[in-house]
């Protein structure tokens, strides 16, 4: 912790970042964003294995970047989807300063994101045991069964968009869900909205989540959102070998193409 | 049940499989007659959400056409489009929506007698497995 | 409002669900569905939840739904034919197992419902439903019911009103002719009291936080201090699940919903701290940034309801809090405010 707060006092002080986005401790013990400008609040700055929100949410927030130039304390997720905000052209290597760390307490500082890019590949980037426990769980139903999970899941939903507002990659600042000529997704949270929504979000994550799990875990009913990103993240993977926010390379892999991408399924 | 008549949507581009099923018509071969045909520029603009909305909408059976890879209109739109349906099948897959209910293919302008049989087959198999319950026993649900 | 007390016991539940189902009475109560606890239509008692201190969306569902229809329509060459939606529509139910908190927050709904038009969606389902109401032996350190005029023995707003006095049986009050005439149609499942209970020493002393009145005085002043409420919601994301699962939060948006033949208008829930909730056609937004919407809600709940309706629009039931995906506690912004 000495570490990360010194660290993070010596840029402030300097003058070459404006506001440090880490995590502290909330008054019921809950961790929480924190946005520290002054040197001498860096003491509040923790980091423990209950910091696992997605920083990278505020880094497109215009209410921080007002301060001026940032640095953000990254999780293994919130590197990747810096690296991925990077490669989606919304911000610039050189734009923020990015302080990772890892399990036991590893601290890198990183000069650019060409090295984030060279760290992740030592990191294991594979889901975590109960989220590929559930997506087994649901592959081993049959249609009728996988059908009812998701319709007694969705059934709770009630539109309150804390998933699309907690996940960095939900950047557009017109949202199809805002758009109502045409109404494409209802308002209202009847059943069949609620799956038209979640399939949508789900599908306009394919190939950029993170799979940080932000989305299940800021949903208020619980609903496993996360798994449904994560499952198209692993299948982009197993398909055409790219995890999102893993390269500066700019190739998103629904708009690229092999031209031997299966087509068995097709007649 | 003999009553049943299928609801099929087709989804198609206009330069392989539109013009494939024109030639099926002037080539007098008989098919089907309750597939609706909506015809795209390209398969590279068919949204995954329209299979979604069309069996919401009432429909018991999909078919999304284009052109074979190599040969499409736009050079590659429909190797976008076979991505796109390689993440969103296996997707329907989990969500348990019943995949055999949607039928994708090339056919070419070449093919009439392909755009035939592609359809007399999905309505055969469309007829088998019976209207799509699922969609339809959500309309109106969650609406107090 | 009989002032003989009664007894019921968990175990007769299931009867009094039987009898119900029986007059078409539905009864609506704490349930875990999937990961979440919320209010939902019980057939069976051993479905129902009282270990927790709240459920995860309140019981504001059950009079004000998330998503209603208010009419429908059906084309008829170039006319439109409209259908209201008859009271027979509307359910028979008896809310069982709110906390006082949402339950005296009916009474900041029925301010709004009914202070200009009057909500005839609202006012015939609470006219339809009895509200049997659960105090609080526990809390925790997102409550501060207290702090806003409320209590876990609050009984505003409840027909019936039921105190646990063991694991087993609740003591139970009536309080209305409502709550009457359910205990005369389930007189089987009520057994008398014999004894009185002093009920405010069965349940749960929650610590006042703060001052509410001194707050609502100083808050005209706070309006323009900008920087505060930039401060304060720096890490809020603009969702809804502070305004959704708050039981007094009334917002509500019309949605019409058509297909080829007729269609249905819904009323559903809205935000303020949605960025589109003020967003004009012309493209100008009086909140366009999430400072401005976050004091818009505080000023809402606890200075200009107080102005127009009498009554701070808040229970202290602490939702907000706990289901705020950053954090975001109520109840200690309200206090630096104070400080401020």
């Amino acid at each position: 912790m000495e570490k990360l707060i010194n660290i993070a006092r010596g840029l402030l002080e300097s003058g070459k970042v404006k506001t440090i986005i880490g995590y502290v401790e909330g008054p019921t013990g809950r961790i929480r964003a924190a946005f520290i400008r002054k040197p001498e609040e860096c003491s509040k700055l923790l980091i423990n294995q209950n910091c696992i929100q997605n920083l990278a949410v505020y880094l497109l927030k215009p209410e921080i970047r007002e301060f001026g130039r940032p640095a953000v304390i990254a999780n293994i997720a919130t590197q990747r989807s810096v690296l991925q905000l990077a490669q989606e052209c919304q911000i610039a290597d050189g734009e923020i300063d990015v302080i990772g760390f890892y399990a036991g307490n590893t601290i890198v500082e990183f000069k650019n994101f060409t090295e984030i890019e060279q760290r992740l590949k030592e990191v294991k980037l594979e889901l975590t045991s109960d989220d590929a426990k559930l997506i087994e769980k649901i592959n081993a139903m049959d249609t009728k069964q996988k059908w009812q999970f998701w319709v007694d899941e969705f059934s709770r939903c009630i539109k309150c968009y804390a998933c699309r507002s907690s996940c960095p990659m939900c950047y557009c600042s017109r949202c199809l869900c805002d758009c109502n000529q045409p109404q494409i997704l209802s308002a209202p949270s009847h059943l069949l909205g609620n799956l038209e929504w979640h399939i949508t979000r789900a599908m306009h994550l394919a190939g950029r989540c993170v799979a940080c799990g932000d989305c299940g875990r800021a949903c208020p009913v619980g609903i496993p959102l996360h798994i449904l990103t994560m499952k198209i993240a692993e299948d982009v993977l197993k398909n055409f070998g790219k995890r999102a926010g893993t390269t500066l390379v700019k190739e998103y892999a629904l708009s690229s193409f092999k031209n031997d991408d299966r087509e068995d399924f097709i007649k | 049940m003999s009553d049943f008549e299928p609801k099929i949507i087709a989804f198609v581009c206009n330069w392989c499989t539109y013009t494939g099923a024109d030639l099926t018509g002037t080539s007098r071969i008989k098919y089907a007659s309750n597939v609706r045909i909506l015809r795209f520029p390209c398969t590279g603009r068919i949204d995954f959400m329209y299979i979604v909305k069309a069996f919401a909408q009432g429909a018991d059976g999909v078919i999304v056409s284009g052109c074979h890879p190599g040969d499409c209109h736009y050079t590659s739109g429909n190797f976008h489009a076979r991505r796109r349906w390689i993440v969103f099948k296996s997707f329907m897959d989990f969500l348990g929506i019943e995949t055999e209910r949607v039928h994708f293919a090339w056919v070419s302008a070449a093919e009439g007698a392909k755009w035939a049989e592609t359809v007399n087959s999905v309505n055969q198999k469309i007829r088998e497995l019976g209207p799509y319950k699922s969609f339809k026993n959500l309309v109106n649900v969650g609406v107090s | 409002m009989s002032s003989e007390t009664k007894i019921l016991k968990k175990s007769s539940v299931q009867k009094l669900i039987e009898i119900l189902a029986s007059a078409n009475i539905r009864l609506m109560a704490p349930q875990k569905k999937g990961a979440a606890l919320i209010f939902a239509e019980t057939k069976s008692a051993s479905e129902i939840s009282y270990d927790h201190i709240q459920t995860d969306l309140s019981a504001k569902s059950v009079l004000f739904p998330q998503t209603e229809e208010i009419l429908s329509y059906s084309y008829a060459g170039r006319d439109v034919n409209m259908k209201e939606r008859e009271a027979e529509s509307f359910p028979e139910l008896v809310l069982f197992g709110a906390r006082p908190c949402e339950s005296s927050a009916i009474g900041l709904l029925n301010a709004v419902f009914t202070w200009d038009t009057q909500d005839v969606f609202f006012k015939t389902r609470l006219a339809k439903t009895t509200v049997i109401t659960i105090g609080c032996k526990k809390f925790d350190e997102y409550c501060f019911c207290t702090s806003v005029g409320c209590s876990p023995a609050d009984k505003r707003f409840s027909d019936i009103f039921m105190t646990p006095v063991s694991d087993e049986e609740f003591y139970v009050e009536s309080l209305t002719k409502k709550g009457d005439d359910l205990i005369k149609r389930a007189a089987a499942v009520f057994t008398m009291a014999n004894k009185t209970i002093d009920v405010e020493k069965e349940l749960a002393k929650v610590p006042v936080l703060f001052d509410i009145d001194a707050l609502n005085k100083k808050l005209p002043d706070l309006f323009n201090r900008v920087e505060i409420w930039k401060e304060q919601s720096l890490r809020c994301l603009g969702c809804g699940a502070c305004a959704y699962a708050c039981p007094a939060c009334a917002c509500f948006d019309i949605q019409d919903e058509s297909g080829k033949e007729g269609g249905k208008r819904l009323r559903c829930w809205d935000s303020c701290g949605f960025s589109t909730f003020t967003l004009h056609t012309s493209g100008h937004n009086p909140r366009h940034i999430q400072a401005e919407r976050w004091r818009q809600r505080v000023m809402h709940k606890f200075s200009y309801f107080k102005d127009r309706l009498k009554s701070i629009a808040c229970v202290g039931c602490g939702r907000c809090s706990r289901n705020c995906p950053v954090d975001m506690n109520l109840s200690e912004h309200l206090k630096s405010l104070m400080e401020a």
